[in-house]
């Protein structure tokens, strides 16, 4: 979003910060114009699926996150050790330790959002933002930019996840992360069945992205 | 008598009650990607279809007999209580991915022609959510013999290509009419995905008795 001009001053990379513009332009980039979910089209399964409240799906972006950025950040560290015929086995493996990481420690420690997550943890194995984030930056480069490159894609999944969650959640259950907003406000409020299903998701999905391309002002070419 | 009906009732539950796009979304990247064509739909369908009729029961085999708790017992009852299932993720994904590299070196020696229609598919089917999701969901429906397994796979792969071909049949017509701009595209493609599940809850409670 910022301007190009800003970057002509900056002409000598001192070593690469942890901070530097190039970084952030890494993590900030996947909120907005290059989000995974609404504009790469990537891991759309889990973020219609878990989407009916907001408590489930704040521990799935949690969760998504950790495993994309630490699968990217060893992936990046063997990039040159891969045989690429077999790349791809080796890519689900190491994201499928991660995965059942993540299993277990929700397992262990939130239970009731294990259950409510049920197969949907275990696809973030095949979630395609993380085996896409794999293949299109990982594979090709440094470790410390491949884990800031996952972690702001995690964000950026998380963020539209949030999004969708709170429309349900407020529209289907009248509650924001299980608040119930309208009887404590003393409205009456019977709750939504639409935004219950997986049918409502679609539509909140489909609305959200004619919003934000409407606002960046992209169209997509047929 | 019993045993057909069980699996008739498996087959129409995995068709269309839980179609795996309209209840579960499971699949829905490369269901976006590739329903642009009628043509390439019905090949991604068709090439879902397959694998998924074989991984799944083998799948159901593997978690029977080496992952589930105590399942290791017919080598030596002294293994009785081991545990394995943590390891199911990691176990299904390298199943599915090895079968699939499998029947993609078999088609191409023994049906070209095959594989030109059908072998570009099969590299994404790996990692499609589809395939994991139905290796996931058949473990927690404790299927008892081999056949049960079989025919959740098979109706399973019908129901998303059903799903994959009346979306793409639906955006060829789309072409035709006039979309909001920023709407064009996965805009709208989203909105009849849902105007679509709406119609397959009509299904819901359907039971064959």
């Amino acid at each position: 979003m910022s301007t190009s001009t800003a970057t002509q001053t900056e002409v000598k990379p001192k070593s690469e910060s942890l901070f530097s513009k190039k970084n952030r332009k890494l993590l900030t980039d996947p909120l907005d114009g290059n989000n995974p979910i609404t504009v790469q089209v990537l891991g759309i399964c889990s973020a219609l699926a878990v989407t009916v409240q907001m408590e489930p799906a704040f521990w799935m972006s949690v969760a998504l996150t950790f495993v994309t950025a630490f699968s990217n950040l060893i992936i990046s560290l063997l990039r040159n050790t891969i045989p690429s015929r077999i790349r791809i086995i080796v890519q689900l493996s190491i994201v499928s330790l991660f995965v059942i990481l993540v299993d277990q420690i929700l397992k262990a420690y939130v239970y009731d959002i294990s259950k409510t997550l049920s197969v949907f943890v275990g696809l973030i194995i095949t979630n395609c933002i993380v085996m896409g984030r794999l293949e299109a930056y990982a594979m090709a480069n440094k470790p410390l930019p491949s884990f800031i490159d996952g972690l702001g894609n995690g964000l950026g999944y998380g963020l539209i996840l949030m999004i969708v969650a709170f429309f349900r959640e407020l529209l289907g259950s009248g509650s924001v992360f299980g608040f119930k907003v309208f009887e404590a406000a003393g409205i009456p409020f019977i709750g939504n069945g639409v935004m219950m299903i997986p049918a409502g998701a679609c539509i909140v999905v489909g609305l959200l992205i004619w919003a934000q391309r409407a606002r960046n002002g992209y169209t997509e070419a047929e | 008598m019993l045993i057909a009906d069980s699996l008739i009732n498996i087959a129409v539950k995995s068709i269309f009650i839980d179609n795996m796009i309209f209840s579960v979304f499971l699949g829905m990247c490369s269901y976006l990607a590739v329903s642009k064509k009628v043509s390439t739909a019905i090949g991604l369908g068709a090439a879902v279809i397959f694998v998924l009729t074989f991984t799944v029961p083998i799948n159901w085999a593997v978690e029977k007999y080496f992952l589930a708790s105590g399942a290791l017992s017919w080598i030596s009852p002294s293994l009785a209580n081991i545990d394995l299932s943590f390891l199911s993720f990691i176990v299904f994904i390298a199943v599915i991915a090895s079968f699939v590299q499998l029947i993609e070196m078999a088609v191409e020696k023994l049906s070209p022609s095959l594989y030109a229609s059908l072998g570009i598919f099969l590299p994404l089917i790996a990692v499609n959510c589809a395939i994991l999701g139905g290796a996931l969901f058949m473990s927690q429906k404790n299927f008892t013999n081999i056949a049960e397994p079989i025919v959740y796979g098979l109706g399973s792969g019908i129901g998303w290509l059903l799903a994959i071909v009346a979306l793409a049949a639906i955006r060829e017509k789309l072409k035709y009419s006039d979309v909001p701009a920023p709407l064009r595209g996965l805009g709208i493609t989203f909105i009849i995905v849902g105007l679509m599940a709406f119609g397959f809850l009509s299904f819901m409670g359907f039971e064959l008795k």
